[in-house]
């Protein structure tokens, strides 16, 4: 579904992603680690195309959408959700998705009609309900709590009706316990549908529990890749990032 | 037809039967000029708002098409080639077009770029109307009168019937604005203002809706040039001056930018303080400053989005008495 080849971004003179190789079968569930500064947000802004790459190719859907905008990278497929929620303050959350979902459905310049358009309206609705978040529909997006506004935010996402989704950290900024409800959501969503989803995380325990295939990046490189197993046991990833913890846990135990 | 749009038109209805019968039920001469320039200066403000409130475009050279509006129809009424009607669709038709072009530059650019660009447009086109004197008068302004031949059977040289007509118009423009924003295009304005790269990751191609938001906002804005310009029988570089754009941003500020009548209500306390004011000092400017500065430090927003915040915390409160929510703030001045 999505295939990356050799991606490679300088910011001045900092190699920010030197040279990876990914590839996300149809349907998978993939997460993305990485210690701070690895670039795993930077990998998101360059296949969404929100950052052009120096080199490589982006392969979505069997075609290159390498040096494409933003916006025609989304309507070939892909959509994102952010670290920090990027919503629209001022609308309430039905028709922010409302007005998602008519833009999806190439209505967003309709000018004799009303909103919401019936269509577009349903499918909102159907948006909110998957994310049970129905109860809030009326609610400004500036008022909602802040795990209504990341899930907001991949509702947003949803409205486009992409093949790939990226979640960038869907639990950043959560508490333990809300962070397991946040992941259950997302987890029930990817099961019930055919959706392609690559999230960043930096929970490990929340990564190993759901994710199919893990890909660790470090310094702008694919460090290694594998199942949760695989990758528990990678020499490499336990040196370079779970080591840090590994140690820590060790410590804790020894205390 | 939607419940939306038939309160609309049943509210535009009723508001047009209250101005109509206004003359009727003794208001003078006096009053009805007062709501001809009320109506020229609402739309021109009305316009303006839907750049500024709904799609989050602050233009500070918004009176361009207010006095595009006003000098093409002047022309070419004083051409005496062509009607009413049609001088009224070629000079709005002319208008949409100069917006699209210079829009086809301004929308490209953010924040206060956008603005000084749309000023310096402008300033362009209003030396070009001091420059030209041979087709504008210059400075003079257009002179020699706007004829008003009758049409349709439609004689607009009676007050009575001029005001009528004005009236009219008025509400046709408030109600065609009204359904952009409350269309689908309206909501896709309001996701540009409140987080543009959001809506691109949404699919919303931002340069052509900003520049349909652009030319709609100028062709209206033309409307209430032509009703000027109707009315003082002629046409002022004064109209195209960046103070005429500053008084439309005044409007919006004193009104309020997201009720959609504050601005009107912006162009009649404006309207009203002017005429007001000019009665008992010739310092009409500074006492208008004194207004402005305390509704923006007083209230913070306009005064239709004053009272709007106020219903709303008042309804947040009644519906959740137990949950200390906090209160609804949204400022966007």
């Amino acid at each position: 579904m999505l295939d990356i080849e050799d991606l490679a971004k300088s910011f001045g003179g900092v190699e920010a992603m030197r040279g990876v190789t990914l590839d996300f079968p149809a349907s998978s569930l993939t997460a993305i680690i990485g210690p701070n500064g690895a670039g795993k947000t930077t990998f998101f802004n360059l296949i969404s195309g929100h950052i052009r790459a120096d080199r490589g190719r982006v392969v979505l859907n069997g075609e290159d959408v390498m040096g494409r905008s933003s916006l025609e990278i989304v309507r070939r497929g892909m959509a994102r959700a952010f670290q920090v929620a990027s919503i629209f303050p001022d609308m309430t959350m039905e028709d922010s998705l409302i007005a998602a979902v008519t833009a999806r459905r190439g209505e967003l310049f309709t000018l004799r009609r009303r909103a919401p358009l019936p269509a577009a309206r349903d499918r909102a609705r159907e948006i909110l309900d998957t994310l049970g978040l129905s109860s809030r529909a009326g609610a400004l997006s500036r008022n909602l709590s802040h795990g209504e506004q990341k899930l907001l935010d991949i509702g947003l996402a949803l409205a486009v009706d992409p093949k790939v989704l990226l979640l960038d950290e869907p639990t950043a900024g959560m508490g333990a316990e809300e962070r397991w409800r946040m992941i259950e959501k997302v987890h029930a969503l990817w099961e019930g549908s055919d959706l392609t989803m690559i999230f960043i995380e930096h929970d490990m325990d929340i990564v190993f529990q759901i994710a199919q295939q893990i890909n660790v990046l470090s310094y702008g490189k694919v460090l290694a890749q594998g199942t949760p197993e695989e990758i528990k046991r990678n020499q490499d990833v336990i040196d370079a990032y779970l080591g840090k913890d590994h140690h820590h846990a060790v410590a804790e135990d020894a205390r | 037809m939607g419940a939306g749009l038939i309160r609309d038109l049943g509210f535009g209805a009723a508001a047009l039967v209250f101005l109509l019968l206004i003359p009727a039920f003794g208001g003078g001469a006096g009053l009805n000029d007062f709501l001809i320039y009320v109506a020229a200066y609402g739309l021109l403000a009305l316009s303006l708002n839907l750049l500024t409130g709904y799609t989050g475009l602050v233009s500070f050279g918004h009176a361009a098409y207010f006095a595009s509006g006003a000098y093409s129809f002047g022309l070419l009424m004083q051409s005496g080639e062509v009607s009413v009607p049609v001088a009224f669709v070629l000079s709005v038709g002319f208008t949409a077009l100069m917006a699209l072009v210079i829009g086809a530059i301004c929308v490209r650019l953010k924040e206060i770029y956008f603005a000084f660009l749309t000023l310096a447009f402008q300033m362009m086109f209003h030396s070009i109307i001091l420059t030209w004197v041979s087709l504008t008068g210059g400075d003079q302004g257009l002179m020699g009168g706007i004829p008003r031949p009758v049409f349709w059977g439609i004689d607009l040289s009676g007050p009575e019937s001029f005001y009528a007509f004005c009236m009219v118009v008025f509400v046709i423009c408030a109600l065609i604005l009204r359904q952009i924003v409350q269309s689908p295009f309206g909501h896709t304005l309001r996701m540009i203002r409140d987080n543009p790269e959001r809506a691109v990751f949404l699919g919303v191609n931002t340069y052509w809706a900003k520049l349909l938001a652009f030319v709609l906002a100028g062709a209206i804005a033309s409307v209430g040039g032509i009703l000027l310009a109707l009315f003082a029988s002629g046409a002022y570089p004064e109209f195209a001056y960046w103070t005429m754009s500053g008084q439309a941003i005044f409007m919006i500020m004193l009104g309020g930018s997201r009720v959609f009548l504050g601005p009107l209500l912006g162009a009649a306390l404006l309207q009203g303080l002017n005429h007001y004011i000019t009665g008992w000092t010739e310092h009409h400017g500074l006492v208008l400053g004194i207004v402005i500065v305390v509704a923006v430090l007083g209230l913070r927003r306009g005064i239709a989005d004053f009272a709007l915040d106020w219903a709303q915390s008042r309804r947040e409160r009644r519906d959740a008495p137990a949950d200390p929510a906090p209160a609804v703030s949204g400022e966007k001045a």
